[in-house]
């Protein structure tokens, strides 16, 4: 097995072998130490938030829903703490999309697969799978060894294999069941489900999303990761010759042999690596392979190699970090002999960085100016203008009124445009001279008739801007829109 | 034939042992969940053709166990909708007039529903948004044949104008010309007399005093003296801006002489009371509404 690995020939595959291989079955051993320990807080700091969130309680006031996130679908609203969205903002999450999005490009390019190491739900999943699997069925030689044998199906078995995909299930149905608990109240679904009274969709979405879990995090694993998800594809060309992967310092390494011998050669003054063929890398990798082979595309770089490679290091008295996270760059300098360099401040982290701030900025600024009153005007297309019986001009327009606010709202509407033009709404709720008045209630938009009649010595001869402007006459805030008045 | 257990050295698997100039056939058979789900849909096939209506018969075709049909699952869904909607429009049908225009919800609900009917039943003539156009009344303007109220709006869509129903509004203009009441150039004189009265341009040298005199003798009766005309009676006024079926004096020498009479017909008995209500609400809220 002692074979010297040129990073240049550095290849994932075997080349004589088959094109195509059967899906060899992953047993990734428990292991402990710096990653793992991250893993597991990232782990439940994303299950938590993803579990717990729609438990959390805002107050909004009276017949508001007291959810502090909320995607409420029948009434078109998006609660999140104390920002309420409407439809027709949804730019704010085209905004958030592309935050998120830069925010991965920066991340790959600092720290690589941070995101799938970390970060992804199915690895976030998997892992908690894996757990499961190792919490009842034992670790990875006990259960190779019984899948190799075949095993007989005693008591014990059956069992262990009944209470593992009972806990599976579990975890997936309540994954399912915190999905749905974000489209509705919380507290009120959850009585709802037990007691059998909720509606038929949300016991449809909990079945889904209970089969993509249990499927997927059971089952399908480290496949998703190698043959369903774009992000490998992507990543490799988001990366650069300075961002930090999970590498195995061959210099170092090289050329493998067994910790006697080595202390033989190292006593005779020769050059030996530290590597001692050991294999614990590949036992604990969630996705099967030999991080020696060097980067590649199934590894999700969770770090978890390097727990195993320093516990080891650890144990036969050598320096840690034999794998750890390097760069492309220091690969190349170490084999010449020079120090490594890190650098993360680079063109594309500060352009990355920059973009981030900017639309980052631009929703902050957005979201702590936005109106919570809103005006859309459209013109009457048929007719355009009407002429009166007086020689007067009229125009018709529908007004939309958006009253975002948590309380009701009376609105005062004018209109500049034509000299000496009266406004008319139909249905308005009181008339101050020239002032139409209407009451929106809180929350909801209100859909008017308005009437712009021009008397007949001041009929403009051809279209002219009008402007409409409604007014909170509690408050005093505004918004406006624009239109046109026109002639017959 | 070759050895079965020969291995393709590309893809790694089994051959059946098959070849064809050279071509080798792999061992692939179908997964087993494939195979499985297939015979599955042959077993649902059958289920199907039993439960529900599959086969044709000569003259009509099996029933299936559940006695389903498209027709009965449509009148269901029919009669669903007409479940949900029959509430809000029993509560249109309940209000008055003058109640609907108050009430904000229910102002919208009129007319909403009284927008579709009137592009169902109405935009024909009167045009997709009521603008009307020549001899089809323009329905945004303040002009009135028979009256702008919301109840004068609604009795005309019941009973129509001139129309075969027996509460219909009657009345219509004499052809002056055609029935030999006045000749040509008295047709011509009170033609632009006509235009004058709402400030029109009129044919130098006409005779004013001759016109006023044929219009008192003629057209007051229904016009009436003012020329302001009469709802009762559907004249139109003849000294505002608007004019039907134009204000040109061509137009107007052709009205004078062969009369006018447009018909709107009675939607009393063709649409419910509710709908008839909602859609005088839409009307009254084009904005001409008095």
């Amino acid at each position: 097995m002692n074979k010297t690995v040129n990073p240049n020939e550095l290849t994932s595959d075997d080349d004589n072998g088959p094109l195509y291989v059967a899906q060899k079955k992953v047993y990734p051993q428990s292991i402990s130490g710096t990653f793992r320990r991250i893993k597991w807080g990232l782990m439940a700091f994303c299950l938590g938030v993803y579990y717990f969130l729609p438990f959390v309680r805002w107050n909004r006031g009276l017949d508001a829903p007291s959810q502090a996130v909320l995607i409420d679908l029948p009434n078109s609203r998006f609660y999140f703490f104390f920002i309420e969205l409407w439809p027709q903002e949804i730019y704010y999450f085209t905004g958030l999309l592309i935050v998120a999005a830069v925010a991965l490009f920066l991340m790959n390019s600092i720290g690589g697969r941070i995101w799938c190491g970390y970060l992804c739900p199915q690895t976030v999943w998997t892992d908690l799978f894996y757990a499961v699997e190792r919490f009842v069925e034992g670790d990875r030689r006990e259960r190779m060894r019984r899948d190799k044998s075949g095993g007989s199906l005693t008591f014990k078995r059956v069992s262990e294999i009944a209470l593992k995909h009972s806990i599976w299930l579990m975890i997936a149905w309540w994954t399912g069941g915190a999905w749905v608990l974000y489209f509705n109240d919380a507290p009120t679904l959850v009585k709802e489900l037990l007691t059998f009274q909720a509606p038929m969709i949300a016991y449809i979405w909990i079945g889904i999303l209970t089969a993509t879990t249990y499927v997927l995090a059971g089952f399908m694993r480290e496949q998703v990761c190698t043959y369903m998800c774009p992000w490998p594809r992507i990543q490799a060309a988001l990366t650069d010759e300075w961002a930090l992967n999970v590498t195995y310092r061959y210099d170092r390494g090289e050329k493998r042999t067994s910790v006697k011998k080595a202390a033989e050669l190292r006593a005779l003054g020769q050059q030996v690596g530290d590597c001692v063929d050991c294999y614990q890398c590949v036992a604990v990798c969630p996705t099967g392979i030999d991080i020696r082979n060097g980067p590649q595309l199934e590894c999700i770089q969770c770090g978890l190699c390097i727990d195993a490679c320093d516990n080891v290091m650890t144990k036969i008295g050598r320096p840690k970090r034999l794998i750890g996270y390097d760069n492309d760059v220091n690969i190349q300098r170490r084999r010449d002999g020079k120090a490594p360099v890190y650098r993360i401040v680079r063109a594309r982290t500060v352009a990355y960085s920059a973009i981030i701030t900017a639309v980052g900025g631009i929703m902050l600024y957005v979201l702590a100016t936005r109106s919570l009153l809103d005006v859309n005007v459209l013109h009457d297309r048929n007719p355009v203008a009407v002429r009166l019986s007086d020689g007067s001009i009229r125009n018709a327009y529908t007004v939309r009124l958006l009253n975002k606010s948590g309380y009701d709202r009376v609105i005062a509407i004018d209109a500049d445009g034509p000299a000496n033009a009266t406004i008319h709404v139909v249905g308005a709720d009181s008339v101050t001279p020239d002032r139409p008045m209407i009451v929106i209630p809180r929350d909801s938009t209100s859909e008017l008739r308005l009437l712009v009649t021009a008397p007949a010595e001041n009929n403009p001869e051809k279209s002219i801007p009008v402007r409409f402007h409604v007014t909170d006459i509690g408050l005093g805030e505004m918004a406006s829109a624009t239109d046109n008045f026109v002639s017959p | 034939m070759t050895d079965h257990s020969e291995i393709d050295s590309v893809t790694g698997r089994a051959t059946t042992g098959h070849e064809w100039d050279g071509i080798k056939e792999l061992n692939t058979p179908l997964p087993r969940w494939w195979v499985i789900c297939f015979y599955l849909t042959i077993v649902w096939a059958i289920g199907y053709w039993i439960v529900y209506p599959a086969w044709p018969l000569i003259s009509s075709n099996t029933t299936g166990l559940l006695g389903y049909s498209t027709r009965a699952s449509l009148a269901v869904e029919l009669a669903n909708l007409e479940a949900v909607r029959g509430e809000k429009m029993a509560t249109l049908a309940a209000a008055s007039l003058a109640d609907i225009e108050k009430d904000p919800a229910l102002l919208a609900l009129a007319r909403a529903k009284g927008k579709t009917v009137f592009g169902d039943n109405c935009a024909p003539c009167h045009g997709s948004g009521g603008a009307g156009a020549k001899g089809f009344p323009n329905l945004n303007d303040d002009d009135w044949l028979w009256g702008g109220t919301l109840d004068q709006i609604m009795q005309t869509i019941r009973f129509g104008a001139r129309s075969t129903h027996a509460d219909t509004h009657p009345g219509q203009m004499l052809a002056f010309g055609k029935d030999g009441v006045l000749k040509p150039d008295e047709i011509v004189t009170v033609a632009n007399y006509v235009r004058s009265l709402s400030g029109l341009p009129t044919r130098p040298g006409y005779d004013v005093a001759k016109g006023k005199k044929i219009f008192a003798e003629n057209c007051v009766a229904c016009h009436g003296d003012d020329a302001k005309g009469n709802q009762e009676l559907g004249a139109p006024n003849l000294t505002d801006k608007i004019w039907l079926y134009g204000s040109d004096e061509a137009t107007l020498i052709e009205t004078i002489s062969n009369g006018r009479a447009g018909v709107m017909p009675a939607w009393e008995g063709r649409l419910d009371p509710a709908t008839i209500k909602a859609m005088a609400v839409y009307v009254h809220s084009l904005g001409g509404g008095k």
